[in-house]
This record gives C-alpha cells, structure tokens and sequence, in this order.
C-alpha cells in the first residue's frame, strides 16, 4: 500500500506501524472517567467493513501520527491528516 | 536418434549445439529451444507421470501453463523440482530428470494406482481409513504421505543468491506480444516511463508461433524488429524472463526477473532471479490467452497437446511433434495448427472438427460433426477413435493430436483483488470483469480480444486511455477473424476416464460423482476432486471443469462461476521472495560500542533482539561458562565491573511540559524530581498491564532522559510520540530517541567510584554527586558525557554515557586508567546474576502479563493524577488479594538446581492446575549464596515468604523443595549503593 | 449412508452409482429452535452437536456462501493445545481430545494426523517460557517435551544449524499436535448435522435481526424472514458486521491473514514446525505440499486478501529456517478475515439480548478450536450455562480485567 503523506508525499506502507482505530485519540481524562468508559475508549471497535478511520506512525519516516481514512473492503485510501490536526480539532489539549 | 522431429524454420540458432541430458540420456538441441521443444525435437514426448494415477504424461502445451512436463531440473543444492520442462531455457550442460516415479519413468511401479483407478474416485479417501483408528497414522497415511509430491528437494543449502529491487513507471505492460508491443510503442514514443515486462525469453508472444504477417512483415519478424526499436527508447525498460506474479494495493506490482536460469550458474555477482516491487501509475495488462483442452477418453496421452501449442512447436521451434498429425477442435483456430503443419510438410491426416456446416478444408480429411472419442497408445499416442456425425466410428493412426477447446484470456492477474470474471459467450470464455485493480487496464486477448489486428488497437488504445494521450502510432494491417467457436466441454461417450485436471488425475467421473454427492458449487467441486489444485492452478483445467459442473446441474455456466484467482501467477521460487535476508543476512546485526573490544578478548555474544552482546568474557583457564560468569559477579562486588549497557532504549523529552507528559506516561510522578536527579519510573499499557521500566533523569529544567529497556526502546518511544501527537496535542514537549547517540557503561562495584574519578573531570565524591544523582559531565579532559548514579545491581554504581563513536575509547581508557582496581567487564549473565540478587525486575517478569502489584510495586502506581494505565490497573480482576505476587526462591538444598519455567506446588500436591501456584520467571546461580535463586511469581506470594514449598519442572521430571524468600535476596538494606 | 472400506470398494465395483449427497439442499421453513448464523467449521459443530449430543432439534445453519467457506477452508490445518494459560489450555485440551474422535464420531476421514509440532527455541528466554508453558500443559492434562538441539537436529538435520542469525536451542514439542484435511472437517460436521435433520440452507446471508422486548425473535435473511426461539452467531471475521444488527459493539478487529502453499514435494516435513526467531510456520500436507504461514498483515481489512511485504517477509523466515527450499516454489497465496480480538483469546458467551449467543474472537487460531467451539457453544445455548472448559470466554472480561492475553501484547489486536 501507498500512503500520501501529507508532508512527505507518497510513502511505502512498509515504513509505516499500524495502531488501529483512530477513536483511540479520544481517551477519556483518567480523573474524571472510570473503568466502564475506558473500557469501551480501549477495547470496543466498531470495526466497520468500508470506510474506516485508523492510525499509522510514520516510524521509518519523519514520526507523524497520521490518520489514515482507507476502506476496509477495498484498501482504498481517501484522506490522510497529520494526527495531531485531527487530535486539536477533537478538542484535545494537554 | 539425433534430433529426429527437427523440421525447418524456428526461432533457433542452428548453427550452435547444447547437449542435455535427461533421465541420464544424452540429447542436443539449439539456442531458442526450450527443455520441451528439445527433447521434442529428439523424439522424446514421455516427460513425466501424472500426480496420482502415474500416467504417462508429455507436455500438452509450450507455455507456463504446462501441467504435465514437469521435471527436477539440475543437481546438488540446484535441485530444483516441478520444473516446466515447456518454459526452462536449455543451456549446454542441462541435467533434467523426471520425477514421481519408481523406479523409471518409462516403467513406473506406482502405475499399478491406474489400474485400480476405479477404487480411487474423487474423494475416496474421506470415506475410508477410518478403522482401526490407530491405522491412520500409523499404516495409511504414512504410505500415502510416501506416494505424494511431486518432484523432490535437496537438502543442501541454495547456492545461489537472489535479490531484492524496486522499480517505478508511469506504465506498467504485462505481457510483451503484439497488445503489450503496441501499447509500449503508443506509451513510449509519448515520453513515458514505460516497463515491458514478459514472462518468456522472447519477446512477441504468440507472433512468435504464427505464420501470418503484420503489414507485410511475418508477425514474428515485426515483433523483433518493433523489440528493436523500443529498446532505443531511453524511456523504456525492457524485462524478458520476467513474470508479473500479482497485483496489489495501489499500483504495486510484483515481479520476479529470471536472470540467471538458462545458464549453467549465475555469472560471478550475479543473482540466480530478483524480486522487483513494480510501483506503476497505471498497468495494463497484455498477458494474451491460454488454449484449453476438451475432455474426452484417455485424452491425456503423450503426444496429445493443444493444437496452438502443436504449430507453435512446428513453427517457433521447428519441431513436428509427430509424423502423422490430427486435429480436434470445435472453433477455427485448430484449424489453423492444420493448415500451418501442412505447409510445413507434416502429414496431417485429419481435422476432427465438433462443427458442423461451413466450408470443407481443401486437401485435407476434415471431418465436421465429429468427435474423438478415444485414443490408444501405452507411453504414447498411436491411434485416435474418431466418433463422426453419422454415428460410425473409426480409428485412425497418429502419433500427434492437437485438441483445441477454444481460447481463455489469460484474466488471473486482473481477478487478484478477487473481482470476478464475466461470461462472454460470443467467444465462449470468461473475461475481465468491470472492477480489477485500480488503475489496471486490459487489451489484447486477455481481454478476449482475439485477433491480432484487436490486439494491437487494444494495446494502443489501453496505452492512450491509461496515460491521456493526445497522439498515437499507426496501427499496421494485421488478420482480423472473427472468433468462431462452438463450445464443446467433454465429449459424451462411454465409460472410460476423460481428464480435466491432468496433473491431478480429475477426470469427468469425478465431477459427475462431485455432482451426485452434491458438491456442486465450484469451490466444493475444487476441493472435493482438488480440480485446479495442480501447479499450473487450473489453468488449463478450471473452465472445462466448472462449465461440466454447469451442464450437470442444469445451472449456466456465470451462475455456475469461477473459483478464485490467486497470486503468484505462475509459481516462484522461495528464494526470489526472501531475498538477501537468510543466513545470518536474516536480521541485521546491532553492534555495541564495546563490541570490537569484546571481540578481541574472546567474549561471547548472545542475540538480544538484533543485538548481539557480550554474554561473558572468557579468561584463559577458564573452561565452563559458569567459571567466567561467577568471576565476573564476584570481582564486581568486591571491585569494580564494567558493563556495555548502550542497548538500553534512551529518549531525550523536552519542553515545558515535559515533567508533566512524563506525569502522564508513568505510572508515578517525575514532575517534581529535582534537577540533577534520577528516579526510578514504571510505564504501563493503557490497560494497566507494566508495559516497561527504567530510570529517568532530570537534567534541566526542562529536560530530562529517559532509559527503557533494551526489549522495548522502539514500541516505548512510539508509544510516547503517540501520547504527545494524538492524546496531549498542545503539550509543549518534544522527545528524540538518543539509543544510538550515546554509548553507554555500567560501572558498578565499591571501587565503581573511584574508578571513574580516574577519567571523569568533576568531582564526584558522594557529596558531589550522590545516590540517584544525574549530571552533564566532562571525561578525559572535555569531552561532553553525561553521569547517572543509579544502580541495577545492588553495587555502587554509575552509568556513564559518551557520544557513541568515544564509546570503544572510553572503555578502553576506564580499563588502562583503573588497573589498579583490576576491574573486569561484564557480560548478560553476570548482570543478570546481579539483577536476580537484588529482585530487580527484567525480561522474565515484564512479560507483558503483569501488574506493578504482581511486581510489588503496586504503590508506585499514584491515583493523583491520570496517568496511561492508571485506571484500568484498578479493575476488579486485577487487585485481587490472592494475586500472584513477585518472590524470591532458594533450594532448600543448596545443592539442588532450579529451572526458570518451574511452576510452584505446595508440598503434596499433585501436580495438576488446580494447584498450580505460579512459576519461576528468571533463575541464575548465585556466587554469593552459593545456590540456585530464582524469582518467580507466586499466587499469594507476599504471605508466604518464609514458607517452603516444591518447584516442579514435569519435562525434566524435577521436584525439588525450595523456601520462598524474599525478593531482594542480597544486600537487602540497599548499603551497598549508597556507599 | 455409512461411509467404510467395504463401502468404497462395493461402490468401485458397481460404478460409485450408489453414494447420496453429502448433504441435502433444504428450503428454509419459517422458524427454528435454534438457528445458527455461519455456516463454518464453528457453526456447523455447533448444529452437529446441538442434534447429536444435546438432542435438540429444529435446528437451521445460514450460510452466506457455500459450506466451509470462511476460515475452516482456509486455513493451514494445524490443531495443537499447547496454549499457556489457565483460561485457554482445558480448551483446547477438550479440542484436541475431540479431534482424536471426531472421525469415528462422525463417520468421516477428516485425515487427522497427530505427527507432533514443535515450536523453536532461540534463546534461553523462549526455553524459560517453554518450560512454563510445557509444565502447564502437563498440568492440564496435555502432552509436552522439552527438545534439545542435539534431538531437533536429529529430526530435521537439514535445518539452519551451523549458519544462522539466530541459532536453534532447542524446542517445544507436543507430540498429539498435528494436521487435520481442514476441509473435510467441515464436511464431516455438515454431514453429520444434517443426518440429524439440521437444515443447512447455503447462500442465505443474514441482513438484519428481529429483536423484540430484548429478546430475539428472528432473523432477515436474503431468503426471508425466518423465526427463531435462539440465534447462535459464530462468523469469524464477519463479527462485527453481523453483531451490529443486534446493536452490539465487539472488542474485535477484522484483520488478513494470508496463508502459502508449495508445489507438491516427496517428503520433507513429517510434522508441524514454528520458527521461534521470525513469523513462520510449516507443515507438509498428505499431498505433497509445504502449508506455511506468518504474521498478519497487520491493518484493519475485510478484503480477503493480503499485500507483498507479508508475503516476502514469510519467505525470509522460510530461507532463515530452511536453506534448503530456495528453490522450491510457491504456488499459491491467500487470505482469509481474522476474528481478532483484544486479548487473542476468543469469546462462546450469551449476549444482552435474550436468546441470541456469540461465537468468535478466534483470532488466527480457531481451526484447532473447532470440535471443542461447537461443543461448547452448543452446550452454551441447549443449556444456558457455559461448559466448564469455557468459563473464560465471556464478553464482559475486559471490563473486569479478566484478560487472557497469551503473548502479553495487551488490547492490541494485530499483535496477538
């Protein structure tokens, strides 16, 4: 697979480590969350078969996080973001 | 008998002989030849013997489709099995042999399976063997185990190299005939970046088997001289003897280049075949069409062949495979291997054609609406039973038969992202379906264009498609027939065996009993009979099965449909996937600063993932391992030991936030250490399991350094960037893996100190630099390094980092500088001796199964503040009281020897998983105490230290009674590092 | 029909006239007891048991495709129970135990094959882990061996012993493990169910369930609407699309494995083998051919299918382990839909919906745990208890922290 770096250009999937569902961005904030609702943030997946949003560290490359939209059925891929983009947009912060 | 069947013409260099030899048999043939056509040429048409009734077998085709003349080709580590005596380049000197046979291929004792055939049906095997139950394994399989397989493989080692390459175009064109030519032209002249890549050794494809003409040039002669001009284009690549195995994600092709085969070795540097990874914008796919047979009584004799394979032997090879030639078809292609041998001189006595009407063929026996319907001929074909449209049989002598069953597009590489072929029935095959591989186009036959002109407009028109391109070449005058077949499958007649899949032995029965046990779907018929499971994957067996499957069932033939087309397209050579990595190329190797050192006094190394590191330095004298490591633990703890710790993971984390991200990835804080201090800090998984520990240090306000394990320097440092980018985005932290920058030694023992006063230009007495302190430092007169006093083995001790390329000096310079102190390197086992001593965690007990709680570090885990892991490590199941808990073991008899791996039994247990009490994890001798130690984890553990209990190894058949103790069995008071 | 020597040589000498369909093709009736979604290896011994030792009745298996077309046809045949830990190992133990009936069970070669598996040992970490695994499997009642090099070599003398990256140490072997003709596993229970008068209706896929009051009710099918008392789900890497009609989130990932098969070879390889120093592992089939396989790909994928980099990095492990196969062939690659779950270890649990059971989480694994997934599984559903070599498997065991996580890679799927 090939993916389009959004800095780099287009890169070997080879260079890349897959993580899985980007839903894992949304980590609930330990003080206040408990163990039911981590639970579903770290084992619960949707696991949709099409398009599916997931994580790829760039760890022979430059060490992004990229969210990568690729389609399960097909490995089409759609969009791919800088992690910590798609991470601010969801509001995350420190 | 010296080239007997050789006519005239061909596409061989007669003015140069090689000599083969096979089965021990000396024979010659040309240049241009292949195995096949050469042992043709010499009369030979017995080439092997079917996979599971012996049947004698030749070759039914001149391609890689080829399932029958397969043959152990070479010797030694060259040995090479099921090779297709059809596609394998002769080379003077060739040894071939045929295989799966006993004890010779003409007399075969395993024929005996073909004289019982009737007991042998498809599936047999399913129903029977079943009693006595212990004669499966025992008698049955075993002698079937010994009957299967086809050729055989060496045990010696591959001598021969392979690599490894990548390639990127603008196009990419699979196959190089008159579709893959044309398109390669059209791309080529408009500036692209085009790879030309074929399977054979010549270019042309099937205009190097034909006779007709392109413009006015024989279609052989306008390949070569169109293979001329291309390859004047800088922009071109142009790769023979290279097959495209498969299409995957994106535009990625793979590739396997032939590059050595048709030679006796590799030349000198030169690899036997590479791998090329093919990245291409766009693709088309010219790989033509495969000839498929029809099925009809003991069709499967040597001197049955596909009647395009027959001209093309007459016509590429100049070979006449025999002397009185006939031909069954049922389309107007067949005919043409007639008309091309009747020009050639051969007598061709007759054309069975399934057809009935049209035109007679002039000056030849051509017989309409009829049909063969058996043949005769013990290790080759002598007479045909010809059944004709008056009902009337009759035999004719021959010594050839070309069948054609009509033509199928060569759809595999199209279909490999499991897209499905459609039914066309105008040409009465499959064809590419609507969806393949994005970004691959197909043209020519392989997309059921048949004729030569289609090809060429196709391949032209594929190359202006794929690539947008305004201009294009002329397309020369080329034939342009319609296709005109009439399907016919297998002839209905009688009871004998009509072959399907000849490599496998399915015949027509074995479908027709697939249907009556209702396995009717293609993929139950596939397994059930293994139709399509030979090596050629049902090239030349799948449609004629499953159109059978079709007509049985009363289904039509897209309802019925395919089964699925997998990579590779023709099988590849182990060797050509794996590359370079084997041997000890497998991994690369991770040396360590202190490795040359090492290597010069003897050490011997251990792999550590990629490492390799000093396991222990031998001194002269010194005979058992044991001796070497004791000495080096015992001269630590009474001096000073140096030990290579570089392996360790080390990060540099910055910012000023960097205190309160390691807040978050450690389970206990480290934003409130001070500056110049170190801490001991324990990482979790998000799922509260210990992910990793180690040390980090304050070495500013903003800056720290943190150590991991060896085990865990890369997935810690990719867990932390992924706890900077993705979960504390605006955190102002920035982290660099420094693993490889620094060099760094453990130095350890109460002359640690000392010992690097000698070298380090600070003071560092224990005022100036005390326990659990941290600093940049200066050694040997200025040069930048960086100190921790920290301490894994109970010693006093340092951590003294340079920059790694000092790393050799610096050893080198704290041994020549500290002689007095005697002091000694050591290796893995003597710091792990050390670590076991003083119940420090490592490898056995981070197993990524454990809690800081099953560690006894359970307090270490703060619920101040939300740390990865925090939450989760408080879950029921994990905070149970009876948990297993960390301890330390001795025998009770010193002299008794424990295993690591050993599991706890209270006395008298039996030794049954109801009480099963834990296991030892790391184990060691320690000099000190002069016995075993272990640590191991222990339901309950930390209520039982004082007790004894037993320690069974039940593959060893080891019980042995031990006490459990506690963990920090040396030093417990920890005097000794603060000294 | 009785299959038995004296069959097959009756039916030889009378042209095979004689022999039945293996299975009949029935039109689905409007409702079931049971009704088993996924018609695999797992849920055909699931009906296979439900009627045979459960004595249950009115039972239907949906298949979307054909018969054993998801992973028990796709899979490299291996069946051991040399698993670690306390939740998995009376499991596969119970597994392994059937598998050595199974074929006078259900009155069908299915070719099981105990010639033994052994698993390489590079450093003395993997023989401490070995030595802890074997004691366990002892201990629950399995077979086990420590090997020494001297006595790999002896089996394998061809084996990378003098030139390698990461040299042999040693193994762990279990002699009852083995290889079983994977497809015929599925036959056999297809056969054996529907002697019983279990319905198996191929090419009927499931597009919705009727779940009313929090009980299932039935489901929709592209065959119709067909009722049930209890829905039983067991579709391997199809979890996820399927549970979702329920309304249910899984603690699972879809991921490829791609598995490789040689050209036909005379002896090599008398059992199963796994290389301990890099993702591979071989056995030899009756037929001839060298089975081998390796990681996953590693990315989320229904595809069925796989990439290069796997393919190369299988056969690296190959060459490291086997010099000698250099020039031996691969023939054929392909790729089936892991089931995998958070902690590699699989789920035979009821569901918050009354009636309806799940089945999956087999990760990579579930060939070997077929006899013993459909006893339980059945026993789950006829019994509304969990057999007792299957308390583990529950759904809820991540909220409690109850992982059985074998290889100690955390809820991390594409590790396991």
């Amino acid at each position: 697979m090939i993916i389009h770096h959004p800095i780099l250009g287009p890169r070997d999937a080879q260079e890349f480590v897959y993580l899985g569902d980007a839903s894992l961005i949304d980590r609930p904030d330990g003080m206040t969350a408990g163990v039911e609702e981590f639970h579903d943030y770290l084992y619960q997946r949707t696991n949709p078969a099409g398009e599916h949003q997931e994580l790829w560290y760039h760890e022979q490359g430059d060490r992004s996080w990229l969210v990568v939209t690729r389609n399960t059925v097909t490995h089409e891929i759609t969009k791919v973001e800088l992690a910590r983009d798609v991470a601010r947009a969801r509001g995350r912060t420190k | 008998m010296s080239q007997s069947n050789r006519i005239t013409g061909g596409q061989i260099d007669r003015t140069k002989t090689l000599r083969f030899t096979f089965d021990g048999i000396p024979y010659q043939g040309h240049p241009g030849d292949t195995l096949a056509s050469a042992l043709l040429a010499n009369g030979v048409r017995l080439m092997g013997r079917s996979f599971k009734y012996h049947r004698p077998r030749g070759p039914i085709s001149s391609g890689s489709e080829e399932p029958n003349a397969i043959v152990e080709l070479r010797t030694g580590g060259r040995q090479e099995p099921n090779t297709r005596a059809t596609v394998a380049e002769l080379f003077d000197g060739l040894t071939a042999n045929s295989q799966n046979r006993w004890p010779s291929l003409r007399f075969d004792a395993m024929g005996i399976n073909d004289k019982l055939s009737t007991f042998f049906a498809a599936g047999f095997y399913y129903k029977t063997f079943m009693w006595p139950k212990s004669f499966w394994e025992k008698l049955y399989e075993p002698i079937i185990r010994r009957a299967a397989g086809l050729g055989s493989v060496t045990r010696e080692e591959d001598p021969d190299d392979y690599d490894k390459g990548f390639l990127h175009c603008d196009l990419l064109i699979i196959g190089a005939g008159p579709t893959g030519l044309m398109a390669a032209l059209t791309a080529g002249r408009a500036g692209k970046r085009v790879i030309l890549a074929d399977e054979d050794f010549r270019m042309g494809g099937r205009l190097n088997a034909e006779t007709y003409a392109i413009g006015n040039t024989p279609g052989a002669d306008w390949a070569a001289a169109m293979v001329a001009e291309l390859a004047t284009m800088p922009n071109l690549r142009l790769m023979t003897r290279t097959t495209v195995i498969g299409a995957f994600d994106h535009g990625i092709y793979g590739a396997v280049e032939r590059v050595s085969d048709h030679l006796p070795t590799p030349a000198k540097g030169k690899p036997r075949q590479v791998l090329w990874r093919i990245y291409a914008g766009k693709a088309i796919l010219a790989g033509g069409a495969t000839e498929r047979p029809i099925a009809f009584e003991n069709n499967d004799r040597p001197g049955i062949m596909m009647a395009g394979a027959l001209r093309a032997y007459a016509n590429r090879w100049g070979v006449a495979v025999g002397q009185r030639v006939a031909v069954f078809t049922n389309n107007d292609d067949g005919i043409r291997t007639a008309l091309d041998l009747k020009a050639k001189g051969v007598d061709v006595v007759a054309v069975i054609d399934s057809r009935q009407g049209g035109d007679l063929l002039p000056g030849v026996r051509h017989l309409q609406g009829a049909e063969v319907i058996d043949t005769s001929g013990k290790l080759g074909l002598s007479s045909i039973t010809v059944r004709q449209t008056n009902g009337r049989s009759e035999t004719i002598a021959v010594d050839a038969l070309g069948v054609s069953g009509g033509w199928n597009p060569n759809v595999n590489i199209h279909s490999h992202h499991r897209s499905r072929p459609v039914y066309d029935a105008s040409i009465a095959a499959f064809v590419p379906g609507p969806e393949g591989p994005p970004g691959l186009l197909v043209a020519g036959a392989a997309a059921g264009h048949m004729s030569t002109h289609a090809a060429l407009k196709t391949g032209r028109d594929a190359a202006i498609a794929a690539l947008d391109l305004g201009s294009a070449p002329d397309l020369p005058q080329a034939e342009d027939a319609p296709v005109r077949v009439s399907p016919l499958w297998y002839v209905h007649h009688g009871k004998g065996r009509a072959w399907v899949d000849q490599q496998n032995d399915v015949t027509v029965k074995d479908v027709k009993l697939a249907k009556q046990e209702n396995f009717t779907s293609v993929e139950h018929l596939k397994r059930y009979t293994t139709l399509g499971m030979a090596t050629d994957q049902g090239k030349t067996s799948n449609v004629i099965g499953l159109a059978i499957m079709a007509e049985l069932t009363g289904r039509s033939i897209p309802e019925t449909g395919t089964t699925i087309y997998r990579p590779p397209y023709t099988p590849v050579a182990m060797g050509a996937l794996a590359g370079r990595s084997r041997g000890k190329e497998f991994k690369p190797f991770r040396l360590t600063p202190s490795h040359h050192w090492a290597k010069e006094q003897g050490a011997i190394f251990v792999e550590v993932g990629n490492w390799l590191r000093t396991q222990w330095v031998p001194k002269a004298g010194e005979t058992e391992w044991r001796q070497s490591v004791d000495r080096e633990v015992l001269a630590t703890r009474k001096s000073v030991g140096i030990c290579d710790v570089t392996t360790l993971g080390k990060i540099d984390i910055q910012g000023t936030d960097a205190g309160a991200f390691l807040d978050k990835v450690y389970a206990n804080t480290f934003s409130t250490l001070a500056v110049g201090k170190c801490r001991y800090g324990l990482m979790l998984r998000e799922d509260g399991i210990v992910f990793d520990d180690g040390t980090t240090a304050r070495m500013g306000e903003n800056e720290y350094v943190m150590t991991t394990t060896t085990a865990n320097a890369v997935t810690v440092f990719r867990h932390l960037e992924f706890c900077r980018q993705c979960l504390w985005p605006e955190m102002d932290v920035q982290l660099i893996s420094t693993t490889e920058a620094w060099a760094q030694f453990s130095v350890a023992g109460p002359n640690a100190r000392k010992l690097l006063q000698k070298i380090v230009d600070q003071d560092i007495s224990d005022a100036a630099f005390p326990y659990m302190g941290a600093g940049n430092i200066t050694v040997c007169g200025g040069l930048r390094a960086r100190l921790f006093r920290i301490s894994f083995s109970g010693e006093l001790a340092y951590e003294i980092a340079v920059p790694t390329r000092y790393g050799d000096s610096l050893l080198r310079e704290m041994l020549a500088r500290g002689a007095e102190f005697d002091p000694i390197v050591y290796g893995t086992e003597a710091l792990g001796v050390m670590r076991i001593e003083k119940g420090h965690v490592a490898g056995g007990e981070l197993n990524g199964q454990s809690t800081a709680l099953n560690m006894g570090l359970g307090k270490m885990v703060s619920k101040k503040k939300d740390s990865i892991g925090m939450v989760l490590s408080q879950r029921e199941g994990m905070v149970q009281d009876n948990g297993y808990r960390l301890v330390g073991v001795k025998p009770v008899n010193p002299q008794a020897k424990l295993t690591a791996g050993s599991h706890f039994l209270e006395k008298g247990a039996a030794p049954v998983a109801a009480n099963d009490g834990g296991w030892l994890t790391s184990k060691v001798y320690s000099p000190h105490l002069g016995c075993d130690i272990a640590l191991g984890y222990l339901k309950g553990g930390d209520k039982k230290i004082g007790q004894r209990m037993r320690i069974v190894n039940l593959l060893a058949g080891l019980d042995t009674e031990v006490e459990i103790i506690s963990p920090q069995m040396f030093d417990p008071e920890g005097e000794r590092l603060r000294g | 029909m009785r299959y038995s020597g004296f069959r097959v040589i009756a039916e030889a000498l009378t042209g095979h006239k004689g022999w039945k369909p293996v299975w009949r093709d029935p039109t689905p009736q409007a409702e079931y007891d049971y009704i088993i979604i996924g018609g695999g290896g797992h849920g055909l011994a699931t009906a296979y048991y439900l009627a045979k030792e459960f004595k249950q009745s009115r039972i239907a298996v949906l298949e979307k495709g054909y018969l054993g077309g998801g992973n028990v046809g796709r899979n490299t045949t291996i069946i051991r129970s040399n698993y670690l830990l306390d939740g998995n190992e009376p499991f596969y133990e119970f597994s392994l135990k059937l598998w050595e009936g199974l074929e006078q069970d259900f009155n069908y070669n299915a070719m099981v094959s105990q010639r033994g598996i052994i698993n390489l040992i590079h450093t003395d970490a993997q023989r401490d882990a070995a030595t802890r695994r074997g004691n366990a499997m002892i201990m629950h009642g399995a077979d086990a061996r420590l090997l020494s090099r001297d006595e790999v070599r002896q089996m394998y003398p061809w084996l990378n012993f003098d030139n390698a990256r990461f040299p042999i140490k040693g193994a762990l072997m279990q002699p009852r493990g083995g290889t079983v003709r994977h497809d015929a596993v599925a036959w056999g229970y297809a056969r054996g169910a529907d002697q019983r008068g279990v319905d198996l209706i191929q090419n009927c896929e499931v597009t919705g369930m009727r779940i009313e009051n929090g009980r299932i009710k039935g489901v929709e099918t592209t065959r119709g609407y067909i009722g049930a008392k209890k829905v039983g789900v067991a579709v391997a890497g199809s979890s996820s699309k399927v549970m979702a009609h329920a309304g249910m989130r899984l603690p699972i990932e879809s991921h490829v494995l791609q598995a490789f098969v040689s050209e036909g070879l005379k002896p090599l390889i008398d059992g199963v083998m796994t290389f301990g120093a890099g993702h591979f592992y071989v056995s030899q089939s009756d037929k001839g051919g060298l089975v081998f396989g390796g990681d996953i790909d590693g990315y989320n994928s229904y595809a069925q299918r796989g990439n290069l980099p796997v393919i190369e990095d299988v056969a690296e492990g190959g060459m490291a382990l086997m010099p000698a196969i250099g020039r031996v062939r691969l023939l054929r690659t392909w790729g089936g839909i892991m089931d995998m779950s958070m902690d590699g270890s699989p789920f035979i649990d009821k569901t918050h919906v009354e009636g309806l059971y799940f089945n999956g989480g087999w990760c990579y694994g579930g060939f070997k745990a077929t006899p013993a997934s459909g006893w339980c599984f059945a026993h789950l559903m006829a019994k509304d208890e969990p057999h007792k070599t299957a308390t583990a498997y529950r759904l809820d065991r991540f909220r409690k922290g109850l992982m059985i996580d074998e290889k100690g890679q955390g809820a991390q799927p594409n590790l396991h």
